[in-house]
């Protein structure tokens, strides 16, 4: 592996940038607001100590969730050594992250959903053809704000985590003032190519920002030929 | 030519209702002076109605003139009379306007299903298919279409020719949809087919000097079989499918990697041997019907100059090796030309890609058909990894399709002309 200066254009630098693109996201991530990587401007990898491996990076990011405003970001980024796989460390500053608060958006989604009458629920965002209805897309930036706990968790050297798809949403029981989202999300590893299935239980609320409460691997079928016949 | 300006002129005729039923055109061979002088007065005289189509007589060049036909057997006499040889080059002009008149109004409708072909959408295979047929027929000189085999379910594999004669001309290969998830690859080649067309038909450049001394094939759908399985329903079991549909030795676990299969470092690292594996290299090289077609008829034909594929996601243009790191031979003017193609690329709409090898770029990869091509000496050989770069993935909204093309051809076309440029 090389150490050193890397090349921003070739995947390690890139891979270890996803990574900390993941824990910002679970940091900064909302209805309306989630990050993707824009490019890395300069990378450095170094061993360290304990067997672990650091990257430090440059690199910009993009806000796709509504303001598709651009952010600069410093980042190191620690992949432990361990025998058992445990999740990397992530250091972070973003320019221009701290004037972020909750936007007027954000209240008025959360208003609209935590009343009881809420009980959003849907599959298949995006559909085959990349469809998301108005209403679905601050559901489906909170699907991958949550995927982004397990994105981060999950993450080494040689994987590459995006969300492909939520298989499908729903809401719960709203508990103190969280909004409480019940999400089946698929995740694509780059490398290896595979599609992997999760569940999860997340709560939100526009102070509380985006939390995890729960998540459950789950495993692909290798032993059907048929999906199983769920709607 | 000469002939047609003429029917096209009776065409307009037409319009005014005149009608040619039973008139013939006769082509007249003037021998000397005489007849000369003869055919000058004919010209003068309107008893006949003799509509010349050749003007400025000489015993050079054949004359046509079109006979009315209550004046047939009178002319006729006439000449054999006056001993000037003619033959009847149209025998009935009435049925020659109406075959021509059926033949436009056919390739109007043509053309104008392409024109209404809705490019912004994703189609499944029949549409795709049908719109290789429909683009065939409006440019029946410049386009065939070639079988170059069937799938392992028996389907048929296309690949669009674009030639304008020749014999084996060197040659460009571009494919889309080796991995059927890949919807936007097969979705921006239907538009690079329509735009090489409409291209050459308007004789915009480069595209017909390219033509005038390359072929380019296109083979839309690599993967014709796991593109049918990815359209059966909007479950990730099938929308999300990447493989073939092979029966592997696990009966629970079909389909492999096409672009793991080919003959190129094939079950080195960067595949998995596993039949479960969304990287299943097969059994063995070549294994798979869809890649032993695309390899056999690259290696007949013999003199492909270059080897492009079209993916997605990651905005990535990409050459030579996947399976190792070390620098291909070429490799400096590899990547100086991938990096031109990308400015070109990003001046359609500012899309970021990335270039480099396919190994330092995305990851190990063996048996990868940009391998094969480039060991069979197909020195331009590149791979694209099209929109986005996560945010849709797969589900790229097809909003973006007509955008993606065309970005795409930029680059395709700046490698087409380097190539053009530079034989080998």
């Amino acid at each position: 592996m090389a150490t050193g200066d890397l090349v921003p254009t070739h995947f390690p630098a890139r891979r270890a940038a996803q990574v900390a693109l993941h824990h910002l996201n679970t940091r900064h991530g909302s209805p309306f607001r989630v990050f993707g990587l824009q490019q890395v401007h300069k990378a450095t990898a170094e061993d360290v100590g304990t067997g672990g491996r650091k990257y430090s990076l440059d690199f910009s990011v993009t806000d796709y969730g509504s303001s598709g405003s651009v952010l600069r970001c410093s980042a190191d980024v620690l992949f432990p050594r361990t025998e058992k796989h445990s999740p990397p460390e992530v250091q972070l500053h973003c320019e221009g992250l701290q004037q972020i608060s909750s936007s007027p958006e954000e209240e008025a989604f959360y208003q609209k959903h935590i009343s009881p009458d809420s009980a959003v629920s849907a599959h298949d965002i995006p559909d085959s053809y990349g469809n998301i209805s108005q209403d679905m897309k601050p559901f489906w930036h909170l699907a991958r704000v949550a995927a982004s706990f397990i994105m981060l968790r999950e993450s080494s050297e040689n994987t590459e985590y995006n969300m492909a798809q939520v298989a499908n949403v729903s809401q719960q029981e709203t508990s103190e003032k969280q909004l409480m989202l019940k999400y089946h999300v698929l995740l694509h590893d780059f490398v290896s190519q595979e599609i992997i299935h999760w569940k999860l239980l997340s709560s939100w609320s526009p102070d509380g920002g985006v939390r995890v409460l729960e998540t459950e691997w789950q495993p692909k079928c290798p032993h059907a030929t048929k999906p199983p016949s769920a709607n | 030519m000469r002939l047609y300006l003429a029917v096209f002129a009776l065409l307009v005729a037409v319009h005014c209702e005149e009608l040619f039923n039973g008139d013939q055109v006769l082509r007249i061979q003037a021998e000397s002076e005489d007849h000369i002088q003869v055919l000058k007065e004919l010209e003068k005289d309107m008893d006949w109605g003799l509509d010349f189509w050749t003007h400025g007589f000489s015993t050079e060049r054949p004359i046509d003139i079109r006979v009315p036909h209550a004046s047939l057997y009178a002319f006729k006499d006439f000449l054999m009379e006056n001993n000037i040889p003619f033959t009847v080059m149209i025998n009935n002009v009435q049925e020659l306007l109406d075959r021509e008149r059926a033949e436009m109004v056919s390739n109007a409708q043509t053309e104008r299903k392409t024109k209404s072909f809705n490019f912004a959408a994703y189609h499944d295979l029949e549409t795709i298919y049908s719109f290789m047929d429909t683009l065939v027929a409006s440019h029946p000189n410049l386009i065939s279409k070639v079988k170059i085999g069937s799938t392992y379910e028996n389907r048929p594999m296309y690949a669009l020719k674009f030639s304008t004669g020749g014999e084996k001309r060197p040659a460009i290969w571009i494919d889309a949809g080796i991995h059927a998830r890949e919807w936007v690859s097969h979705a921006s080649a239907v538009w690079i087919a329509d735009r090489i067309a409409t291209d050459f038909k308007q004789n915009r450049a480069p595209v017909p000097s390219i033509l005038s001394q390359m072929d380019i094939f296109l083979m839309i759908v690599a993967n014709p079989d796991g593109y049918v399985f990815s359209h059966i329903s909007p479950r990730e079991f099938h929308r999300l499918w990447r493989k073939s549909r092979s029966v592997t030795s696990n009966p629970n676990c079909p389909g492999v990697d096409l672009n793991r299969n080919f003959d190129a470092e094939f079950s080195g690292p960067g595949a998995s041997d596993d039949p479960c594996g969304e990287d299943y290299r097969g059994p063995s090289a070549q294994s798979e019907i869809e890649v032993k077609n695309i390899a056999d008829f690259i290696t007949s034909h013999g003199n492909f100059k270059s080897f492009m594929t079209l993916h997605a996601y990651s905005q990535l243009l990409m050459y030579p090796y996947a399976y190792s790191g070390t620098n291909a031979p070429d490799q400096p003017e590899l990547h100086d030309v991938a990096t031109q193609a990308n400015k070109e690329l990003y001046s359609w709409h500012s899309t970021i890609y990335k270039v480099g090898s396919i190994f330092h770029t995305i990851e190990q990869a063996s048996g990868a058909s940009v391998d094969w091509a480039y060991q069979r000496g197909i020195k331009y050989s590149f791979a694209f990894e099209l929109r986005d770069t996560g945010k849709y993935g797969f589900l790229l909204p097809a909003d973006q399709i007509v955008s993606t093309a065309r970005e795409t051809w930029l680059a395709l076309r700046y490698i087409m002309q380097y190539v053009c440029d530079h034989p080998y």
